[in-house]
Parts: C-alpha cells; structure tokens; sequence
C-alpha cells in the first residue's frame, strides 16, 4: 500500500480502520453463509470487497452527517452506526432489526444515526440525497450528505436530473459512485459511453475526483478533503471511486460474466484489508499476533449478531397493519 | 364572507400554511417568476422570497425525489406538478419512495409532502394532457389522495394537506381554477377522510369529485324538474375513502349512481361501487350505475371529447335507470 503523500491519520485511527474493515468482512461472510443456511430469504446483496471504500469515507465523516445508499448496504449502514446486531436481526426480519423487520436486506434505516436507507430502486436515492442536501442549505447548517450508488445506477435518468439540480442550488451533497465495474452483469462499458464516470460531473459544470477505493487510507484522505471543502462551499462533487466486489451481484449470482482470475487477482494483490495490513507491519504499528487478535474479533462480533439474530423474537404479524401512515 | 376564484383559495391556503410554519417550501416548474402556470403561486415569490418558492427545472422525478429527500431531513415541501400528466414521470418518486418510506423504515421517517396539481381532461388537450390519476394512485398504500370541487373546500383541504404528516396527493383541475365561490374569511381547515353532501335528497345519491362534481350537480337540478330529488356527494378524500358517509346516503336513498371523469375499469368508481354492494347490498333497490369516460385515450376533437367525458345527458339516463323509469 502506497500512498502519494503522508496521511495524517495517527495509529488509532489506522487500527479502527483495520478492525472495522476486518468487522466488515467478516460480517458479511457470516450474511453469506446464513442465507445459505436458509436464516433469512429475499434478495441479498454482499459488500464484500469494498470495505476500503466504505471505511474510508466514514472516517472522513462526522455523526451529524448524512448518508443514503442503494440496496448493497449492509455495512455502510453500520460504519454510520446501526449495530451489527441490527442489521443482522433486520436481514432474519426479527422485531430487533432496525426497521423491525419491515425493511429487510435492501433496506436499513436509523434516523437516529442519519442513516437515511437503504434503497431498492437504482438511482432512486440520488433524489432523495438532493433533497436532504436541500434542507441542510435550506437551514443553514453545515452537514454534507454522502449519496452512494453503484456504477450501473450512474445510468438512470434522475440522476442527471438530481446532479443538474444539486450543481445549479449548490447543494452539499457528495455522490459516491461506487464502480465495481459491473451493474450486475453487464461489464460497464458495454453500457456506458464513457470511459470514466466522473465525466458525468462535466455535464453540470460539478467538482469531480476519482479515487483507488480499494486502498482506505487514500480514501480516507481524498475525502477527507473534499468534505471539508464541502462543509465551506455547500457544492456538491461526484467522487468516482474504483473499486471490486468479490462475490457475485446477490447471493444467486454465478458470476459467469468475468474471469475467475480477475476475482483473484483483486483478492491477491488489491485487497483493501491485505493491503493496510501490510502498511501497518511495514510501519510498526501492529504485529501479526495483533492483526490475527482483531481478526477474531470481528469474527466473534459477527458471530454474536448471528447468534443475537437468531434469538430476537419474530414481530407480531398485527405489526402489518403499523408504520402505512402516520395518525 | 369573500368571494374567490378557485386559484386564489388554493394560493390563501400556501400562503397561510407558509406563514404559520417555515419548514413549509414551494417547489414546481414556473411557480416563482412566472406566478405559476395556472397563477395559482401568483404573489408568493414577492411574498416569501426564493429561499421558499423554488422554479424547478423540467425534472419532474428529480424535483419530486427532491421533496422525498427534504422531507425526510424534517421539511414540509409543496411539490407542483404543472399537470399531473408531467408527474407521472415522477412516479417512481411517489410510488416507490414516498408511499414506502414510513413502512420500510419501520416507522422512523415519516413523509410530510403534498404533491399536487391538476388532473384528468381540461378542454381540448389532445390525449397526453387529459389523463386522470386517481384510479392508480389511489391503488397505493401509504398515499393519501384528496380531491377538491369548490374553492371553500379546496382552501380547507389543502391547508390540512400541508399539515399532514403523510404523503397527500392534492388533485385539482385546470378547467376550475376560474371558478368562484365564498370562502370565509376567517381560517378554516376541512379535514382529510370526511365527505360532504353538496346537495341533500332522497331518491337517488349521485357520487362525484372534481369536476364531475358540477355536472352532477347540474343534473340534479334538471331532475328535480321532473320532481326527483337527488342527493349529490362529494367525498373529497379519495384514499382514505369516508365509506361512512357513502354507506349512510345509499342506505338513506337505496340508489347511488357514481360519476366520474376517469374510466371505467378498476376504478375509484368501481371501489365505491364494489364497497356499496358488499356493506349496503340491503338496502340498495338498483344495481349501482357508474357513469364513466368511454375506454379511449382523449381525442382532441371537441365533439369526441364531450362525447368521451360524463355529460349531463348520460348522468340523467344513468338515474332513470336506478329509478326504472323509462322514457
């Protein structure tokens, strides 16, 4: 792992990053394996390989700032605080999932934590984040909401629609394309006319980056940036980040559309979580024994939420009739 | 006692709501320097400045989304459709985020929008400007869906529309935006869900909204030459539906005939119909007739338009029918 200037991050930081990206792994390995095990149905939708990304960009944050993501958000949701005992009960559909088993895997809400879903729709978030950018110019504050969305949604009509608006009213919002180089299984550029999707950001005249998100240190500092510079100027900007996911769209997917070496090759040599491993043995900032120790860690904390998962009690099925209006 | 044109009511109703709250905003294409397409914003530019009237661009799912979005971070947007023929290009908006965002999120984010606009055929649009909504949107839960035919009612609807902490959509009608009413001066509020009798009678009960509403009523004073006494409803609220009071004027008539510029299949007419002869089956001494547009887009020929749209002619055979009298 290189980085072209020296972070500024100090040591904890770093080991937070690691022991959150590890969670994040390890958490959505133990997802994986209990949708196999039949413990929850629907649509499932692993991060696996973009913990860099997600790490990096909630380092960069502050609690009282917004995020809104699409339907692969099981550890965003986390990093923004909702416990890994919450979403997992929310992914088994139990009364102590974050949305009382009413959202499922696609959609994680904590409106105590800014955390604003969560959503199935592709694209569809980008307006949603527009408005939320609105009301905190509307207001005068100085939050910035981080609006994920993936590669392929990059393509949907109100997104342009939203990026137009958000340039034009100079709104805070920070999209974040997640490019995992394929909207499900089609390789982005057999759908896309150009070759780097921040270029979407010079048809509104928007601040525009790109940025390795498999290293979360870059991440982490390029965002860091940007976020400050937001805070000020209350304009929006569209960070393309590059990046790989390793298991398939959604669990049913069999990934016959790239090569098993492509897989392997990001795993090997481009791992987010390798990758700061090394940088912090190079460093002298943790020892293997250490790495191994927290490793287990985010095993055992996924394994509780399993475990917390399993034994949190179905809602009540009258719970139906709750939450389609409000009196 | 004022008289007011219906455009004036609903633009005292913004204003006032504007005034008592400031969380309240106005956003649609031409509402501020322009005064609105149909001036119904007339004035409120000058009055709230731009902070809170807002000229969208030709966006419609993006301003809309834009609302979702505001509303969630705790605004009270007024979207404007120009028509809700350009609205439904923001369907996805209403359908998949709006209407949802309180249920999936378990009960955390409530949607306190209105979208409103005016809806079905004016005079002479061609068939892309002539669409009625309220059979779709009223298919919807988590939407509420509330119509007007006076400028009384319009005023009071819209302002507890405002106030609503749910997703209203607010239906109004080109063609009645010149049309005058009293309106007191004092405020008034007419709350969601509740019916009014227009015109009390006893033989048969004419069911009707918008502006079907008026050639219902002038049908009734036709057949009350002919010394039938109709009682016309209006049940303002199409999702929740007052069933209490259309049950309470079919068991009171034992004859209902439902008109309604929209068509016949799966309709708002066919909902009342289907309710009154499961609950009032009794008490009814007629089949209920429904008085529809025929099954075709809107011509534009002024001919076949009035031929396609509920007339006065076809209400009252549609009565005689209910009351088997042959001519």
């Amino acid at each position: 792992m290189t980085t072209k200037k020296k972070s500024a991050v100090d040591r904890d930081v770093l080991i937070g990053m690691y022991k959150q990206m590890s969670l994040f792994r390890r958490f959505e390995e133990r997802v994986g394996l209990a949708y196999t095990k039949q413990k929850f149905s629907g649509f499932c939708h692993l991060h696996i390989g973009q913990e860099g990304l997600a790490v990096g960009v909630q380092t960069a944050l502050r609690d009282s700032d917004y995020m809104i993501s699409g339907y692969r958000s099981h550890t965003q949701a986390i990093g923004k605080g909702i416990t890994p005992d919450a979403v997992m009960a929310e992914l088994f559909g139990k009364v102590d999932g974050c949305c009382r088993g009413k959202g499922g895997s696609m959609h994680m809400f904590s409106k105590e934590h800014r955390f604003l879903g969560g959503h199935g729709i592709v694209g569809g978030q980008a307006p949603l984040a527009v408005g939320v950018g609105f009301a905190i110019r509307y207001r005068n504050e100085d939050d910035i909401i981080v609006c994920y969305m993936g590669d392929a949604a990059s393509n949907q009509g109100q997104v342009f629609e939203v990026m137009n608006m958000a340039a034009t009213w100079d709104l805070p919002v920070l999209f974040i394309i997640e490019n995992n180089r394929y909207g499900m299984g089609t390789d982005i550029t057999r759908t896309t006319s150009v070759d780097h999707l921040w270029k979407r950001a010079l048809a509104f005249d928007m601040a525009h980056s790109d940025v390795d998100g498999m290293n979360v240190l870059t991440v982490h500092d390029h965002v860091s940036e940007i976020v400050e510079t937001m805070r000020k100027n209350k304009k929006p900007h569209l960070l393309e980040a590059l990046t790989y996911r390793y298991r398939g769209h959604s669990v049913s997917d069999p990934g016959t559309y790239r090569t098993k070496e492509e897989v392997e090759d990001y795993q090997k040599n481009r791992d987010p979580i390798l990758g700061l491993a090394r940088f912090l043995i190079e460093n002298k900032f943790a020892s293997e024994e250490e790495l191994k120790a927290w490793d287990t860690e985010a095993k055992e904390l996924s394994k509780s939420a399993e475990a917390f998962a399993d034994e949190s009690p179905q809602p009540a099925v009258e719970e139906l009739w709750d939450h389609v209006l409000v009196p | 006692m004022a008289i007011l044109t219906f455009r004036e009511a609903l633009n005292q109703a913004i204003a006032e709501e504007m005034t008592r709250d400031a969380d309240v905003f106005l956003m649609g294409e031409e509402v501020g320097l322009y005064n609105g397409a149909y001036k119904v914003s007339k004035g409120l530019l000058d009055q709230f400045g731009p902070k809170r009237i807002w000229d969208a661009p030709i966006s419609e799912a993006g301003f809309a989304g834009l609302g979702v979005g505001a509303a969630m971070a705790g605004l009270r947007p007024i979207i404007e459709f120009m028509t809700w023929n350009f609205g439904i290009q923001a369907f996805d908006q209403i359908v998949n985020h709006a209407a949802k965002m309180l249920y999936m999120s378990g009960g955390q984010f409530n949607m306190p929008i209105v979208f409103r606009g005016p809806n079905g055929a004016a005079h002479m649009l061609g068939a892309q400007h002539s669409q009625a909504y309220e059979a779709m949107i009223t298919n919807i839960p988590g939407l509420k869906v509330v119509t007007c035919s006076t400028p009384y009612d319009g005023k009071g609807l819209l302002k507890s529309a405002i106030r609503d902490n749910n997703p209203v959509l607010f239906l109004e009608s080109e063609m009645m935006y010149g049309l005058k009413g009293e309106v007191p001066d004092e405020e008034y509020l007419i709350p969601l869900g509740k019916g009014d009798i227009k015109r009390e009678g006893s033989d048969v009960t004419f069911i009707a909204w918008n502006k079907a509403l008026h050639k219902a009523t002038e049908a009734a004073e036709e057949l009350a030459k002919e010394g039938i006494s109709v009682e016309v409803l209006d049940p303002r609220t199409l999702q929740p539906l007052d069933e209490d009071l259309i049950f309470e004027s079919a068991r009171k008539t034992h004859r209902v005939v439902i008109i309604e510029e929209s068509w016949s299949f799966g309709s708002v007419g066919s909902q009342i119909s289907d309710r009154i002869h499961s609950e009032c089956f009794d008490d009814l001494d007629a089949p209920v007739v429904r008085v529809t547009n025929e099954f075709v887009p809107m011509p534009y020929n002024e001919a076949q338009e009035d031929r396609v749209l509920p007339q006065v002619d076809r209400i009252i055979a549609a009565a005689k029918k209910v009351l088997y009298i042959k001519d």
